[in-house]
């Protein structure tokens, strides 16, 4: 099973519709995209309601370069992290753009709800958001939810 | 070329100080090489192997070495673990200022 | 130099907090080795053979004093009062303790240092030119855009896991001292109408597969630079091959894509994120420009300086090797050399510290640089202080006159210390550096870079080396091969390898043909190894190398 994170720390999953793959989607459902996809491919998925990216180890980061091309390419429906992502890595799924992280329980067993709670201050100390100004398309994205 | 038999003896750091360590046959941890346990048998060694690793929380980077027989004891058969079991040739640091201080 | 705000002090304490919180989640289990591995690199932890080892920033090399005694007096507090000074002006502590090095980071942030993304999977501490903002060929002064570049890359959310290291190098002078070419991405400042644009070169790099950086933007106006660089790494963020990690390096991702098509990429991406940069990072960038003002100079006319040079042959030699034209003529650029023949390269002790941070104070507008070649610079001494400065450093062993010679070699830590090494490298500098001390024949062999790895990874430059030495190992015993011919600067070259590798007990005694041979075929003492070897090609080196195999083959 898995364990839902966000701001506020461990929340209870609220999306209980499948995620389909990209091969099998069709626009209106939610969409799980694996680490490897084609930047290419995002343009037609930006209707989701809610789209999955897939982190099959923490040491893959390329989740983290898709949802921000995403929200750049104006992509304003739920964005999540799914599978191996650890606390440490809260601020930067927040910054890239994603709302919220779904984690396998083996990783919340070992790392629980205040670990992730230290790491929800991330819209504090963050290089990025002084350095682009306030025209950063992420956080334009996330208002509009 | 004829390949002396080998010994293996499982190897790692100890994940606070950092120190080469080596895996003793009571399954503790040493920081001197001549207490490591020795295995003639691979498939024995691959077991300890997985045991010794299991002690996560106080080692890091755990392996299996080669050590070859050496008048009646053992010596690393190759000499990265030579330098790991004496420390680096510019100073005089690391286990050759004297293990038994540790 | 640059001056730390609030902003950056506040995020470092609070990087700091997290590194400690995850030493101590690692220690409770809380996080795997594997997870944990990745969060120690990104803050400069790693595990050599024989402890861990703490990787500092220096960025663009700069320090002032204070900052280079608290390097001393970590040196002294927590590991065995010495640091390495490394090719990517870094300086690395061999025995930390991991417990310990939370609060060696404190130290560090208490002088605004630190060791962020001196490792790991991410973009490495950016490199600069070592002479910038005094040497008498600049153009402007690379420093700043390094340090915007700083602030971009540090904790970039999207760039902490990347497919592989990613490491820039910015260069604003004439002569490229930064070796940009052999980096990830290397940039250089170019003037063109009273307006400053940078060269962007990409895909260099050196380790298992060499390769020299090719221009992919000419002139790129100042005001894209960050945005150019993030769709440069966000391609091959998810573009580089993550199922090799001999393959992830974006060299490869050049090679296999093809430097048409991924500018193509690069290009579509730039304008994708470009908008996403309001341009307040200009404003920041001018205020940081501000910063790199430099020291006003001393208005004092030379004329002491002339009459010690003059009279005093070891001082003569030592000021003809050891110091650069600055933009300035009343001052000068000081090398301290770090290769004291028989010395470990670029290591320093506390004590050389403390006496090059009071120096600096003294003579030196309180500003010092670290070198790629491993020495320690000071960027402005007036003319009329470099005898005193000269009498002062002696004693300390911090006056050899050999900046550019074959002694002042780079070499990386080797198999003394590094856990991915094949052979040793420091033992063969000192046998070097020794050797043609003692022959006091240094100054007549004249210029000639000596550069040395341990392994493939090529971390002591082998590859751009006039003279590259690699260790192997060649079924359990330490070998060496020599690539000649290799070229660090704007007009950089890969080495060529000579032939079969050498036992450590042969290698110098091939060095010493080599050299000799050189000697003996150049045209002119002004004719250095490297031109030498450009006229003349392999042929007259290999003979000198194998001799045997020479004399075989004429007897065939
Ligand atoms: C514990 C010690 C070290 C380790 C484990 C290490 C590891 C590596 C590895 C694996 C590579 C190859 C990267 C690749 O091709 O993808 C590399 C390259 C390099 N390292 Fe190191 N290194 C160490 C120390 C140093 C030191 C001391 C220096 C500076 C003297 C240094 C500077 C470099 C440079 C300049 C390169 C080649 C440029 C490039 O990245 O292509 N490293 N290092
Ligand atoms: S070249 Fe090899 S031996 Fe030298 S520091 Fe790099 S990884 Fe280690």
């Amino acid at each position: 099973m898995s364990q839902l994170i966000n701001d506020t720390g461990f929340v209870p999953n609220d999306i209980t519709t499948p995620f389909v793959t990209l091969d099998h989607w069709t626009t209106g459902c939610a969409l799980q995209l694996t680490s490897d996809t084609d930047p290419n491919d995002l343009d037609r998925i930006l209707s989701a309601p809610c789209i999955r990216i897939e982190f099959p180890t923490s040491a893959d980061g390329r989740g983290f370069t898709l949802a921000r091309l995403l929200r750049l390419r104006g992509y304003k429906g739920h964005l999540r992290a799914f599978g191996h992502v650890i606390a440490d890595q809260f601020a930067m799924a927040r910054r890239s753009g994603f709302d919220d992280v779904e984690i396998h329980d083996t990783v919340a067993r070992r790392q629980p709800h205040d670990q992730w709670l230290f790491r929800t201050d991330w819209q504090d100390h963050d290089y990025q958001s002084r350095l682009r100004g306030d025209r950063s398309p992420i956080q334009s994205a996330q208002n509009t939810l | 070329m004829p390949t002396p038999k080998l010994s293996q003896i499982i190897t790692a750091n100890a994940l606070i100080n950092g120190d080469v360590i080596y895996f003793t046959r009571h399954g503790t941890w040493s920081p001197n090489f001549d207490e490591a346990e020795v295995f003639e048998d691979d498939a024995i060694a691959q077991d300890v192997l997985i045991r010794a690793s299991a002690q996560a929380d106080q080692t890091v980077g755990v392996y299996l070495t080669k050590v070859a027989a050496d008048n009646g004891s053992y010596k690393p058969a190759h000499f990265r673990e030579d330098f790991r079991k004496t420390g680096p040739s510019n100073y005089f640091h690391g286990k050759q200022e004297g293990v038994k201080n540790v | 130099m640059y001056k730390y705000n609030d902003f950056d002090r506040s995020f470092i304490e609070n990087r700091n907090r997290q590194f400690r919180a995850q030493v101590a989640r690692r220690i409770d289990g809380s996080l795997t080795e594997d997870e944990f591995k990745p969060l120690r690199l990104m803050n400069g932890v790693y595990l050599q053979l024989h402890a861990y080892m703490l990787r500092v920033a220096i960025p663009y090399g700069s320090l002032n004093s204070a900052q280079l005694r608290q390097l001393a007096y970590i040196a002294e507090r927590w590991d065995r009062g010495y640091g390495h000074f490394t090719t990517r002006q870094n300086i690395q502590y061999n025995w930390p303790k991991l417990s310990d090095i939370p609060e060696m980071l404190d130290a560090l942030a208490a002088v605004n240092m630190h060791a962020i993304q001196t490792s790991g999977n991410t973009i490495r501490n950016v490199t600069a030119d070592h002479f910038a903002g005094a040497a008498a060929d600049e153009i402007a002064d690379p420093r700043p855009y390094a340090e915007l570049i700083r602030q971009w890359s540090t904790d970039h959310p999207e760039f902490q896991f990347l497919p592989r290291k990613f490491k820039v190098a910015v260069s604003g002078a004439h002569q490229d001292r930064a070796v940009t070419k052999a980096h990830d991405i290397g940039l250089r400042i170019t003037e063109r109408a009273g307006k400053i644009g940078f060269d962007v070169i990409i895909g260099g790099g050196l380790g298992r597969t060499p390769m020299i950086g090719k221009t992919i933007q000419e002139f790129l106006p100042v005001d894209d630079l960050l945005p150019y660089i993030e769709a440069v790494v966000s391609v091959w963020n998810l573009l580089g091959r993550r199922d090799n990690k001999y393959k992830a390096r974006i060299k490869i991702t050049v090679h296999e894509t093809g430097i048409d098509e991924i500018k193509a990429l690069i290009d579509q991406r730039f304008n994708e994120i470009r908008p996403s940069f309001s341009g307040i990072d200009q404003s920041l960038l001018n205020s940081i420009i501000a910063d790199f003002q430099g020291p006003e100079l001393r208005n004092e006319p030379v004329h002491e300086f002339h009459t010690r040079y003059d009279s005093a042959a070891v001082f003569r030699s030592w000021i003809d090797t050891n110091t650069a034209a600055h933009r300035d003529n009343t001052h000068s650029i000081v090398s301290i050399s770090l290769k004291k023949p028989g010395q470990t390269p670029g290591d320093a002790s506390s004590a050389q510290m403390r006496v090059i941070a009071d120096l600096a104070e003294k003579y030196g507008y309180d500003e010092i640089r670290i070198s790629h070649e491993q020495n320690i610079v000071l960027p402005h001494v007036h003319k009329e202080d470099l005898f005193a400065l000269y009498c002062a450093l002696k004693p300390y062993d911090l006056a050899t006159a050999n900046i550019g010679l074959i002694s002042d070699i780079i070499a990386c830590p080797g198999m003394d210390y590094c856990a991915l090494a094949t052979a040793r490298s420091i033992p063969i500098a000192q046998q070097i550096a020794t050797h043609f001390d003692a022959l006091k024949i240094e100054h007549d062999i004249g210029h000639l870079q000596v550069k040395i790895s341990g392994c493939i990874n090529a971390c002591g430059h082998h590859h751009v080396g006039h003279i590259g030495i690699l260790g192997l190992d060649r079924a359990g015993v330490e070998n060496y091969q020599i690539t000649l011919g290799g070229d660090a600067t704007q007009t950089a070259t890969l080495g060529e390898r000579a032939g079969p590798g050498f036992s450590a007990d042969d290698l110098l005694p091939a060095i010493d043909r080599l050299i000799t041979a050189y000697l003996s075929v150049r045209l002119s003492p002004a004719e250095t190894f490297l031109e030498t070897y450009r006229r003349l090609g392999q042929a007259p080196f290999k003979a000198a190398l194998y001799p045997e195999t020479q004399q075989n083959t004429k007897a065939a």
